[in-house]
């Protein structure tokens, strides 16, 4: 069975996001990118089901500027076998990434994408769900737990109340969730190794679609600095401020 | 409490910029490396550090080492993050490529070793010496011994030790008195070893000790020591390991730092002698453990920079938390972190400063130490040789000297509570302690300059280092010509105490040796002062290109410019101290101590 994951460049979840001076968007350049931490999940959960025999070949795409080569080389680094770089410059929402998405996976014909549930940067929750929809699949989000059987895969999702189990006919759509499982650390040998393997550069043209920006940003800010509290003197206090300030209960 | 974050950004800088890793992925059998894969292997490296290793450091300094019934036991966490360690295949980052290593040069593997060094250098210590056993067997060892051996210390699935002292054989190994007595294809071994780090453990399945001992007809003396293999578990035909080999870990040491590296008193031959093989040549073996001192000690320089890097890193967080008093003249109003105090800044910069002289120095000593072996070109081959014998005693000492007192700055940026273990300042500076100490103290690296460096060759290799330095201190014009002008003053100084050396050396070799070590402190003080100076051109140029990152290099140039004004103006009082100060060194009788 071939697989399709994607992986997307993101801020290091570590760094300290900054917006820029402009208020047009937050500081990439020059700042740490990495992987985005779900994509990631992802890629170690094609990667365990190679391994367990299941899956044949892990084919890893990302989107957006040649940097995403070296997304796509800790993908292959994990285990993914080939990478596909759909580049453009453009800033490519969910609708774009779906479609770049969908003219992929009708080339090389996957019996299962795995996605992360959202990226860290816009946490925009879109491109798994819009894709399905594209490609007339079965979804399943936020999963904590996959196993394919033939036709069809048993899921777990985590869901508000508790855990929903489900099946799903595949191909399918299925986008990770934090506990899916915990990504390996990547070997130094798979480093070297993940060099040689294919990497594919296309541009969103050849595959007939078009990336450009539906959506318009009007101003990105920061989010307005928390005041400082004040102490009650008592329960009384607490409850009235409550009421009449907070207007919660 | 702090976490280490790997400064990636300066190492790379450094890696690209100033040891220039261009020139390396020129030479034969590096053309794989470049900046993608280097950024590739640092950055995983830096996960596992942060992730793996920094968390046990705390745990492995509290906890040690411990000794029952001659087993050693790691401490807790330690024996599953070495497995971790060796499944990812770090323990094979510079090794033989035709035994599973990767083959990747210094430039490379010393970064990393850095970061290990800095989340976890008692950790560290036991691949550190696996990989200088690996060297001395690819100089050295036979094509069975290779075989038998390289692999599996290669893949980290057995550690080595080195064997070298003895309680009466310290620095002087000439004294060594471990016995070796033929018997078949094999030697028996036995005597007692002490100071051998990692030497019983129960992180890798086998241990493969490299011991100096002398043969029943050896000469008296250095001419008279062989080296040896003397495995724990003697490998099976399989090369699984067998027979427990008649060695043992009699006591481990209670030390000021490293608690987690266990330093063993080993006894060899109790029950009739230890089964040991001879590397290469009987007699020679003290020359063997030659070829591998730059490496060794390069190693040691490195964990200087690495322990300084983490301590400042500790140090800097206080300072942005702890709050204390109000900025200097304000009566009133918020109290401030203590970074707003002029004194603390001055001591995060100096610690900074010299942090990145450290790291520059010294991995440009490991990009000399891969031309000196790869380079096609022999005469190249042969300068840049000298240059890394030369620069390997400065390295080795100067980061050390410096890390200590760097760690000590950090304690003191804590205030009394820096002298509390709770804070975690304590470790890095007791940790720091052992590294001006072991692999040649800092008055054997200094010997070792003025003599064979120096005095020998009348300062040719020296001078034509100060050379090179002139050439940048020349080239710093314009906005840095005030780094400029400082950096000549230091080599002015520098080049001054060179001739008084060689001028000195052969008529009164005695007054050379009690300037030493103000000497060796004078190289790496202006050789740091040489790397900040390139560092702030390389940064002055950069930050004009389009979209650079202008505030990381500006922090470069301001950096340059602490430590010219800082730093680099102690250069003048070495040299002072270095022509004129040998006598009162050498002048009362010992009686009048």
């Amino acid at each position: 069975m071939k697989v399709l994951v994607t992986a997307k460049r993101v801020i290091d979840p570590y760094v300290k996001v900054r917006v820029k001076s402009d208020g047009t968007g937050v500081e990439t350049a020059n700042v740490k990118m990495t992987i985005n931490p779900f994509c990631e999940i992802a890629v170690e959960q094609a990667v365990r089901m190679k391994e367990a025999g299941i899956v044949t070949e892990i084919v890893v795409v990302s989107i957006g500027p040649l940097q995403c080569q070296e997304t796509i080389r800790t993908a292959m680094a994990m285990g993914a076998d080939r990478g596909i770089l759909v580049e453009t410059a453009e800033e490519v929402q969910p609708l774009a990434v779906a479609k770049v998405l969908k003219a992929i996976v009708e080339k090389e014909q996957p019996r299962l994408v795995i996605m992360g549930k959202q990226a860290i940067d816009d946490d925009s929750n879109q491109c798994g769900q819009m894709l399905a929809a594209l490609l007339g699949w079965p979804q399943a989000t936020h999963i904590s737990n996959v196993t394919v059987n033939g036709d069809s895969a048993e899921i777990t999702r985590e869901i508000d109340g508790g855990l929903e189990k489900l099946t799903v006919k595949v191909p399918a759509v299925v986008t990770a969730d934090l506990r899916l499982n915990e990504p390996r650390y990547v070997t130094l040998p798979n480093i070297m190794k993940a060099k040689k393997k294919p990497l594919e550069n296309i541009k969103p043209d050849a595959l007939g679609v078009d990336v450009k920006p539906r959506l318009k940003t009007l101003k990105v800010e920061e989010p307005a600095k928390r005041s400082a509290g004040v102490k009650v003197a008592d329960v009384q206090e607490l409850v009235a401020k409550l009421k009449n300030e907070a207007r919660v209960i | 409490m702090s976490s280490y974050v790997a400064p990636l950004k300066d190492m790379l800088f450094v890696i690209n910029e100033l040891a220039g890793l261009d020139d390396i992925s020129k030479l034969p059998g590096c053309e794989e490396v470049n900046a993608e894969l280097v950024e590739a292997v640092l950055g995983e490296a830096a996960k596992f550090a942060q992730e793996v290793l920094e968390p046990l450091n705390r745990v492995g300094d509290k906890e040690g080492s411990k000794l029952a019934n001659h087993v050693v036991t790691s401490p807790a966490g330690f024996k599953a993050a070495y497995q971790q360690f060796r499944e990812a295949g770090w323990n094979g980052l510079g090794g033989m490529t035709e035994y599973g290593g990767q083959g990747l040069p210094h430039l490379v593997s010393n970064p990393v070793q850095e970061m290990w060094n800095s989340s976890n250098m008692a950790f560290c210590l036991c691949p550190m010496l696996t990989s200088g056993v690996l060297e001395a067997m690819r100089h050295h060892g036979s094509p069975e011994q290779l075989q038998r051996y390289v692999p599996k210390l290669t893949s980290g699935e057995w550690s080595g030790t080195m064997n070298l002292t003895e309680p009466q054989a310290g620095s002087d190994l000439a004294a060594v008195r471990t016995k070796a007595v033929p018997e078949g294809d094999h030697y028996k071994i036995s005597g007692t070893k002490i100071f051998i780090t990692w030497g019983e453990h129960d992180m890798a399945d086998n241990i493969v000790h490299l011991v100096l001992a002398r043969l029943p007809d050896a000469p008296e003396g250095v001419k008279g020591i062989s080296l040896f293999i003397v495995p724990k578990f003697l490998p099976n035909a399989d090369g699984s390991p067998g027979e427990r080999n008649d060695v043992k870990c009699v006591s481990i040491e209670h030390k000021l730092g490293i608690h987690a590296s266990p330093t063993c008193v080993m006894q060899y031959g109790d029950a009739g002698g230890a089964v040991g093989y001879l590397v290469g040549e009987a007699n020679r073996g003290l020359e063997y453990m030659f070829t591998m001192m730059n490496h060794a000690r390069l190693g040691v320089g490195l964990e200087g920079v690495a322990v300084a890097e983490r301590a400042y890193q500790h140090a800097l967080e206080y300072a942005k938390t702890r709050v204390q008093g109000r900025e200097v003249g304000q009566r009133s109003g918020d109290r401030v972190t203590i970074i707003h105090h002029p004194d603390v800044r001055r001591m995060l910069m100096h610690m900074k400063s010299q942090i990145e002289a450290m790291r520059a120095l010294a991995y440009l000593s490991a990009a000399t130490l891969d031309k000196a072996k790869h380079h096609p070109d022999a005469a190249e081959k042969r300068r840049h040789q000298a240059v890394i014998d030369l620069l390997i005693p400065v390295v080795k000492a100067w980061c050390t000297e410096q890390c200590v007192e760097i760690a000590s700055t950090g304690v003191q940026i804590h205030g009394g509570m820096g002298f509390v273990e709770e804070t975690g300042a304590a470790q890095y500076l007791r940790d720091a302690r052992i590294t001006t100490i072991y692999e040649g103290t800092t008055g054997i690296q200094a010997n070792d300059l003025v003599g064979r460096k120096v005095g020998y060759e009348k300062g040719v290799t020296a001078m034509a280092v100060i050379a090179q330095m002139r050439e940048t201190a020349a080239a710093s014009t314009g906005d840095l010509s005030a780094i400029g002008q400082a950096l000549s003053r230091a080599i002015d100084a520098l080049q001054e105490a060179t001739q008084w050396i060689v001028d000195t050396f052969q008529k009164n070799p005695n007054a050379v040796y009690a300037v030493a070590v103000p000497y060796l402190k004078l190289f790496g003080t202006v050789g740091g002062g040489w790397m900040m100076a390139r560092a702030a051109q390389i940064a002055q140029c950069k930050r004009a290109e389009p979209g650079a990152d202008v505030g990381f290099y500006d922090t470069k140039v301001t950096t340059a410019r602490f430590y010219c004004e800082h730093i680099l103006p102690q250069a003048a009082g070495f040299r002072q101290t270095v022509v004129a100060g040998a006598d009162s060194v050498l002048a009362l009788s010992e009686a009048q101590f």
